[in-house]
């Protein structure tokens, strides 16, 4: 495991609104051995050649989804993407199609507005029992992956009916959503669906799967949306239509 | 002026589930130096302690056995009264966050599943696969939510509030336009987390620099037990990125270059699960006498688990050995080596985390009730967390509802011009030491010389070698002027903390000549009981850290041979 010293060229898109009203790219040289990673390169330039550089960091493990970034065209986290694997010659930019506070922070206030928008927690219909809820192995397993969603905003940034409804929900939201709508211990599915019922929840969403593509965890948002469509679709028919109960 | 009954500093599982108990009482905000979904509680992996006696082979667990656990595992530096409470109401406290929602796996009956971990009698840490800490901190985020708690993201705090006998607020920088501003509240709660990151090789996330134990400190708290770091015992090698305990828990191997299961030689029936402290220096044992592979690693051999149950119960250490050591633990062991991981010692407080500054209020890592003594056991942080959270909440809370009196006004004025002022002298410095290269050297003089073996004379070199980084810090380069996400400015103040609790440690380890837990003096190879079975309490002074003692509480459980 011993590392060959190497260097790698970082062209980062910066832009400092209190000092300029254009963004413009610069390009850094940093030494990239096998295991640095695009964070890694980022601290290196934050430390020695340019003070005023400004990211998002906490974890560098890949779980707190801090570092969203866009990397060579890809949607990925800076801790975890080595430059070994992407190649010398890296262009960063911020996640796209979201307001820029400086450099590589974006305004993620709307993101997590839409986030609390879909109750984001479980409503239980009944008082708690005295312990646990009872829940199956088989009633977990419906949860399986949208709990592990690290709200990085990845996949909203990436989504075509973000960008062209400004009030659509997004993936990230949605997800979330189904979290809750999937959990046996939740008892509101019927207010859920109303709630992502209009036309700036589910049906905003025109399956184009740039969200599943985008996501640095692997999940696939776009395949809970569709499971909330039909399950919405299943809701309103039984409202509408009394015999279906 | 920002006002608020009680502000929770910190917006991990200690901050949020505080800030969730007190907000059913008083009005409540979070202040944060990231948003909270970024916080440290979230690389928690494998679970979280309670007597639930879920699992088949933990239908005898009892939270007074768990109390006992805890206590040996500390090397019996722990509080037994805190113990006791703590253990008491763990399962309650799990319970409710499973009423929360929280997403723990299941049993086939459709309980809380439970999982072996280092030190305990009995399967006890519950688990959601090996993402504990992703779903408690959502739960209580959610629950926060829930209750419109107001939150202030990415506030930095560089100062308490502090008329020398109470405690009125903080200052903080506000990260996202580079104001300064004061917060003032009844009753303050740090909840601000840990700071392995001043080790060079840690499993910590980059912002776990005890910049909240630095505030109390400057205000005048001792910080308590500083010298007792936790080493985890498996950081992936090179980085320190932490393999869960769970993987042991799951019945993975530790083993040398030479083939051999190590731990046999070290603790023969634990083997594997030992606690943190002696599998760790078993490890580093192991790779000092030249059985590790380059010298560097042993192996977490997790082969002979098969895909299945790696797949269900550690999918999160197979994306990390994917992500970070390009290897998948199916095929080929892991190679790992201890990193730095828990502050044991912290804030000085009692189990109903009240300081000794009125007002003041601590929970969490950052705090030091104590519960983990010399040696904190695996899924007792998150415990901690959650119960005294809880405690911290309610405690603040009524605290809050009991004060009288107006914010003194002229106080709020002049501890803004202080830090006013204090920024400005870093950014008009006249030097040319770069801060960040002096937190290296620090780092690096923690982890050779203040790590899992110490002795006398590497102390006292490691302390001079600190107090001269200190003195270069008084001679900085001039720190940027920029106002939007300074992160120039906010990592020389991490910086600064970052020296002066090193030093803190330091001394502190350097004044304990024994033994014991996590702490190892080569030249003082045994637990000392009648001069050491104490306290440690480091005192802000001009002059460095002074330190004196205090006792620790016995209730059950004599002080015996440790043996595993």
């Amino acid at each position: 495991m011993k590392n060959k010293r190497d260097t790698a060229a970082l062209t980062i898109l910066r832009y400092d609104p209190a000092k300029s009203t254009e963004p413009h790219y610069e390009t850094y040289d940093v030494r990239a051995a096998k295991d640095t990673t695009v964070l890694d390169a980022l601290f290196q330039i934050l430390e020695n050649q340019d003070h005023s550089l400004t990211f998002r960091y906490s974890c560098r493990s890949a779980v707190c989804g801090s570092c969203a970034m866009f990397i060579n065209g890809r949607y990925k986290l800076a801790c975890s993407t080595l430059i070994s694997e992407i190649g010398r010659d890296v262009i960063i930019q911020p996640l796209p199609h979201m307001p820029v506070i400086k450099d590589l922070v974006v305004d993620l206030t709307t993101f997590f507005e839409k986030y609390k928008v879909v109750k984001p927690y479980v409503v239980p219909i009944k008082p708690p029992p005295e312990k646990e809820w009872i829940q199956s192995p088989q009633q977990r397993s419906k949860i399986d992956d949208s709990t592990d969603c690290i709200l990085c905003a990845a996949c909203y940034s990436s989504c075509p009916s973000v960008w062209t409804g400004k009030k659509y929900l997004g993936p990230a939201a949605i997800l979330q959503a189904y979290r809750f709508a999937a959990d046996s211990r939740d008892g509101i599915l019927r207010d859920r669906v109303e709630l992502l019922g209009s036309e700036d929840g589910l049906w905003r969403c025109h399956t184009i799967f740039n969200c599943t593509e985008a996501c640095p965890k692997s999940l696939n948002p776009a395949r809970f949306i569709e499971s909330l469509k039909r399950t919405a679709t299943k809701e309103t028919l039984k409202a509408r239509i009394p015999f279906l109960h | 002026m920002l006002e608020h009954d009680v502000i929770v500093i910190g917006g991990g599982l200690a901050g949020l589930r505080a800030a969730i108990e007190a907000s059913a009482l008083v009005d409540t905000a979070v202040i944060s130096r990231v948003h909270p979904l970024r916080s440290h509680t979230k690389a928690a992996q494998g679970g979280i302690n309670a007597a639930l006696a879920n699992a088949e082979k933990g239908r005898d667990d009892t939270p007074d056995k768990h109390a006992f656990d805890t206590i040996k595992g500390s090397d019996f530096l722990a509080d037994q009264d805190a113990a006791e409470l703590m253990t008491r109401m763990a399962p309650e406290c799990i319970f409710e966050l499973d009423h929360w929602g929280c997403a723990f796996s299941r049993t086939d009956e459709g309980k809380i599943a439970q999982r072996p971990f280092g030190g305990a009698g009995y399967p006890r840490t519950c688990y959601g696969s090996d993402r504990t800490g992703l779903y408690l901190l959502q739960t209580v985020y959610e629950q926060s939510v829930k209750r419109n708690i107001k939150e202030y993201q990415e506030y930095f705090v560089t100062s308490l509030i502090t008329d020398g006998s109470s405690c009125k607020g903080v200052i903080a920088i506000n990260i996202k336009t580079g104001e300064l501003v004061p917060i003032t509240a009844k009753a303050t709660i740090l909840a601000t987390g840990g700071l392995a990151w001043a080790y060079s090789i840690s499993t910590n996330s980059m912002i776990n620099t005890g910049n909240g134990m630095m505030v109390a400190y400057q205000a005048g708290v001792p910080l308590k037990d500083m010298e007792f770091i936790q080493f985890h015992p498996t950081g992936l090698y090179p980085n320190g990125v932490l393999i869960t305990e769970g993987a042991r828990g799951e019945g993975g191997y530790l083993v040398n270059a030479k083939g051999e299961r190590f731990m046999e030689r070290y603790a023969p029936k634990a083997m594997e699960l030992a606690p943190r402290d002696i599998v760790s220096r078993s490890i580093q044992k192991e790779i000092d006498e030249g059985r590790a592979f380059e010298s560097a690693y042993v192996h977490l051999d997790l082969r002979h688990l098969g895909r299945e149950k790696i797949m269900s119960r550690l999918p999160g250490i197979r994306e990390i050995c994917l992500l970070f050591a390009g290897l998948d633990p199916i095929d080929k062991p892991i190679p790992i080596r201890p990193a730095a991981h828990y502050t044991m010692g912290g804030i000085d407080c009692n189990p109903d985390c009240e300081t000794p500054l009125k007002g003041l209020y601590a929970a969490g890592e950052c705090a030091c009730v104590s519960v983990h003594g010399a040696n904190r056991l695996g899924g007792n942080s998150l415990l901690d967390c959650v119960v005294f959270g809880k405690v911290a909440g309610d405690k603040a809370a009524k605290f809050a509802k009991s004060a009288t009196g107006e914010t003194d006004k002229s106080l709020v004025q002049s501890s803004l011009v202080r830090e006013q002022k204090r920024v400005e002298a870093l950014q008009s410095g006249s030097g040319t030491e770069e801060p960040t290269a002096l937190r290296d050297d620090a780092r690096l003089i923690l982890t050779q010389k203040v790590g899992m073996f110490r002795s006398g004379t590497d102390l006292e070199e490691a302390l001079k070698q600190i107090r001269k980084l200190r003195d270069r810090f008084s001679r900085l380069r001039p720190i940027s002027v920029d106002k939007v996400f300074n992160l120039d400015l906010i990592r020389t103040f991490e910086v600064e903390a970052m020296l002066e609790l090193a030093e803190i440690i330091t001394a502190s380890a350097l004044a304990r000549k024994e033994s014991r837990g996590a702490h190892v003096r080569l030249d003082f190879p045994q637990r000392d009981d009648e001069h050491f079975l104490k306290h440690t309490l480091a005192h802000c002074t001009p002059k460095g850290p002074t330190l004196d003692y205090s006792d620790v509480k016995i209730t059950r459980y004599k002080p015996e041979a440790r043996k595993y």
